[in-house]
């Protein structure tokens, strides 16, 4: 019987030691990753005001990556979807000036129960996000004077509405 | 009939900062939301609302240890916590020349067995101060108790 034990209390040691010792509760205000790594990994800036306008390229560029818009809020700058493809990847889009020329960026997604933190995925909605608004996305932390549009993509051909050929450029997004 | 309670609450939930800059106040609450893994879910600026979520994982160590022990011993299976939704609404109200800012944390938490075994309210005070924190600083301003 004493054996028994050992063995129930080892177990219970071992059932500890791989959960950790934190509870559940302690998710409410955490951050998966290091928040200055993961802030890089989801942010890039555009060389544009028009706020709207970027707003309504999120919405189509989110639709031609599979994703089903669920809400969007002009005030405060906000597109959330979600795409169910035997996952479920739930993506919030914020877009805000970052100075009198630039638009700031950021994306945040959850896949299944987990932050999304492997940056292909961000990587693919802002090379959608660049070909379907004709601007580059530049890094929020790059030092290199931005200038305007990129040569590659001519703002002055640049459509009002958000551009149709963004669905030739769009690759799933995958965890 | 409000609960014995709610007055505490509703202070632990409520900050109040010196600006009448509503939009501000929302964008800076919705960039931290993001900033710790929420996703918006539907907000209204015009009524000062945001709501958003998460879902994540809800294995405790303790209750793991607890479904072991049951297991060894008395060889039967007992359900585990598994993954909670956590829900957060932020509700910003001005005031005269300043704004209060409400956030109120609940969430839902399902078992191994796919039950829903816990619906509760957050009322973890330091949880509600350090979303009072962050926010100051990301609005340059300090929030005042209520």
């Amino acid at each position: 019987m004493s054996r028994r034990v050992f063995i129930v209390l080892g177990l219970v040691v071992l059932a500890w030691a791989t959960q950790g010792c934190t509870t559940s509760r302690s998710q409410v205000l955490q951050a998966d990753e290091s928040a200055v790594k993961l802030r890089s990994i989801q942010t890039r800036v555009f060389d544009t005001t028009d706020k709207p306008k970027m707003l309504r390229t999120v919405m189509a560029t989110l639709q031609d990556l599979g994703f089903v818009v669920d809400a969007a809020d002009d005030t405060i700058g906000s597109v959330t979807a979600t795409k169910l493809d035997r996952y479920a990847l739930k993506m919030t889009v914020m877009v805000r000036p970052r100075n009198e020329r630039q638009l700031l960026v950021r994306a945040n997604a959850q896949y299944n129960l987990n932050a999304v933190a492997n940056p292909e995925p961000y990587q693919n909605f802002f090379a959608a996000l660049e070909k379907a608004i004709f601007l580059t996305a530049h890094l929020e932390d790059d030092g290199a004077p931005a200038t305007g549009p990129s040569a590659t993509s001519p703002a002055s051909t640049a459509p009002s509405a958000p551009a149709p050929q963004a669905a030739t450029v769009a690759t799933p997004i995958h965890k | 009939m409000l609960a014995p309670q709610s007055i505490e609450r509703r202070q632990m939930q409520t900050r109040q900062y010196p600006t009448s800059d509503e939009a501000k106040i929302l964008q800076a609450s919705a960039g931290l939301l993001q900033d710790v893994g929420f996703t918006l879910d539907s907000s209204r600026s015009s009524l000062g609302l945001i709501c958003a979520s998460k879902d994540r994982g809800a294995v405790e160590g303790g209750q793991v240890a607890g479904a072991v022990v049951m297991a060894a011993l008395f060889g039967v299976s007992t359900p585990i916590d598994q993954k909670q939704k956590i829900r957060v609404s932020i509700v910003t109200f001005p005031t005269g020349s300043q704004i209060a800012v409400r956030v109120t944390f609940q969430r839902i938490v399902w078992n191994s067995y796919g039950q829903v075994s816990r619906l509760e309210l957050l009322d973890d005070a330091k949880m509600y101060e350090e979303f009072f924190d962050k926010l100051s600083k990301a609005v340059f301003l300090e929030g005042q108790r209520i």
